[in-house]
């Protein structure tokens, strides 16, 4: 049983009716082909129309879609050879980040990634995403070990915050990201960050620090979560519809407010709706831009990422 | 219209105001949270250290400015920074200016250079009363032009944080100077600059995990509460009551992340101390 949002439900109640039709029409040989031709173009117009205008609270739904495509997923369809790499050298391994090696278009790169779960007993595993400080350590870790080797660093960012948690704090959560955050804009090699579902905080901000910043249409990053921010402002979790209507937290939004480098499309009605072409126009955008930074002299590269960080939010 | 029966209406009634708010000297006594109540002057001399429990209450700016620099050396910086409400965001911009009317700042940090104990260096002091110390664009802007004057003047950074982490109503904007603040901090770093982060109550979010744990040395004010999350955030998370002492600044030196705790009447003593063993020779 797919997960269907409210908004959602007249374009599947469409879609069912017309492979209903079809069926029925196989059945009987009866040639229905015209009826569900226009049943058809009512369900592409309806289908623009919804997902054309989401609003930032169903982008949020979109983005946290248990369907939607997860960093493993993207490692698998984008790397070969890819060795996965575990721990931090000093705590433990975190099973909410996907960390390791391998070849993408051309290059050997080390790739990292918020990994959730696709299901309550997954999730559970991989904390939904959400960080320990070992994560953000371990994720340290591999990227001084790219910065040695002169590799490329991709991250993908799909966490709704770093853990929340006696542990954490016990285990320098602030210390841990904050290292994180200064040792990205000072790494010698070519950094890129694809936001693929939430960004959310500091956690995402552990692995979001790049020469190119890109997002998916659909997903969203904030300074936290619409629930932890409402639950902040308005002492309030339950309005967290409302705090996603105000913090301007879609791609679109981020974009106009000069934070991202561009926008990667999703197929009509978000990633889940079709993953093969969700997946050929990630890469389309990920490769291109990959071959852009790593072509840059290094000097440079750290000369323009500074003066990135530097420009954001002076408007 | 006149109506005889306009002479049997009941008459308004007004509430009368007293003519002003009886003047009562701003808090002429404190009460402690240790249940001792503190003549504020006394208070005041010791520094806002309460004589009998020891707490630390919360400094602004420019007291701790005063209590820390030497006199009459600090020069703040000057800039036309000017918070606004930049995302619309319902409330933000009366609570800016509710801000900087109580506290007469024009943001939650103040920045400049003077002599520390001789020395001269590049101090950022944040202060949280004004909306918790929070950091949206202008605070970050701040702490990066005053982190970039060290490095460009060559002098140690002092920073002394107070915030409840990133600021909300300017949404990812507030988010992305954590890394704005922290790459300067990498510049500076790089430099072989000496930076001294001292977190008073409370240093949380968006600030402890960016450049408040970078520093060289690390100090923290007793009892001031250190963390990523806040205490209130992580009780609704995990549905528990959190230790005592939990995040607290003892707690995080016990726990690895904090250099050493130092109460407020020997932390400038300490900073020189420091300073005076980083001085560079030729």
């Amino acid at each position: 049983m797919p997960t269907v949002f409210d908004f959602e439900k007249p374009i599947y109640e469409l879609e069912t009716k017309i492979s209903e039709l079809k069926q029925f029409s196989n059945d009987k040989g009866l040639n229905l082909n015209h009826e569900i031709e226009v049943l058809e173009q009512r369900a592409t117009d309806l289908k623009r129309s919804t997902y054309g205008k989401l609003s930032p609270w169903q982008k949020v739904l979109i983005a946290r879609h248990p369907e939607r495509l997860g960093a493993k997923d993207y490692v698998q369809r984008f790397c070969t050879d890819f060795i996965e790499l575990y721990g931090d050298r000093a705590f433990g391994d975190d099973p909410a980040v996907i960390g390791g090696i391998g070849r993408m278009n051309g290059y050997v790169v080390t790739v990292v990634g918020h990994r959730k779960g696709r299901d309550t007993k997954e999730n559970l595993v991989r904390n939904f995403g959400m960080i320990n400080p070992e994560g953000c350590r371990k994720v340290y870790r591999l990227m001084r070990q790219a910065e040695k080797f002169g590799r490329p660093l991709v991250c993908f960012v799909d966490t709704p915050g770093a853990h929340c948690g006696i542990g954490a704090e016990e285990r320098g959560q602030a210390e841990a990201i904050a290292r994180n955050i200064m040792a990205l804009s000072t790494l010698r090699t070519p950094l890129i960050v694809v936001v693929i579902g939430e960004g959310g905080s500091g956690g995402a901000l552990a692995l979001g620090i790049g020469d190119r910043l890109l997002m998916q249409e659909h997903s969203v990053f904030t300074v936290s979560s619409p629930e932890a921010c409402a639950s902040i402002i308005w002492k309030d979790a339950g309005r967290a519809r409302e705090a996603a209507e105000v913090l301007k937290l879609t791609a679109q939004d981020l974009l106009y407010l000069g934070v991202i480098d561009e926008i990667v499309p999703e197929p009509l009605g978000g990633v889940h709706r079709d993953p093969s072409l969700a997946v050929e126009l990630l890469r389309e955008s990920l490769f291109r831009n990959l071959d852009e930074i790593c072509a840059v002299d290094r000097d440079e590269l750290l000369r323009a990422r500074y003066h990135k960080y530097r420009a954001i939010g002076n408007l | 219209m006149g109506n005889v029966f306009d002479l049997f209406k009941k008459s308004k009634y007004f509430t009368v105001q007293p003519e002003t708010k009886r003047e009562i000297p701003e808090g002429l006594w404190i009460k402690c949270r240790c249940g001792e109540i503190l003549f504020s002057k006394d208070l005041g001399r010791n520094h806002k250290v309460c004589q009998k429990c020891g707490h630390h209450f919360r400094l602004t700016a420019w007291e701790r400015i005063q209590l820390t620099m030497d006199p009459d050396s600090f020069v703040e910086f000057t800039d036309d920074l000017e918070s606004r409400d930049l995302l619309e965001f319902p409330g933000y911009a009366a609570k800016l200016a509710a801000a900087q009317e109580q506290t007469g700042l024009c943001e939650a940090v103040v920045t400049g250079e003077g002599m520390l104990g001789g020395h001269r260096v590049v101090l950022a002091v944040m202060d949280a009363h004004f909306i918790m110390g929070s950091m949206g664009t202008v605070v970050g802007e701040k702490v990066a032009r005053a982190i970039e004057q060290a490095v460009e003047k060559q002098v140690p950074l002092v920073i002394f944080s107070a915030s409840s982490g990133a600021r909300m109503q300017e949404g990812i904007l507030s988010l992305m100077q954590m890394g704005k603040t922290a790459a300067a901090i990498g510049r500076l770093d790089r430099a072989g600059l000496l930076y001294i982060s001292v977190l008073t109550d409370p240093t949380l979010g968006g600030v402890s995990a960016s450049f408040a744990f970078l520093g060289d040395i690390i100090l923290a004010e007793p009892g001031a509460l250190i963390g990523f999350a806040g205490p209130r955030v992580i009780e609704q998370t995990i549905r528990q009551k959190l230790p005592d002492g939990f995040q607290q600044a003892e707690f995080m030196q016990e726990h690895g992340f904090v250099d050493v705790v130092m109460p407020r009447n020997r932390l400038r003593d300490t900073i020189i101390k420091i300073l005076d063993m980083h001085v560079r020779r030729e």
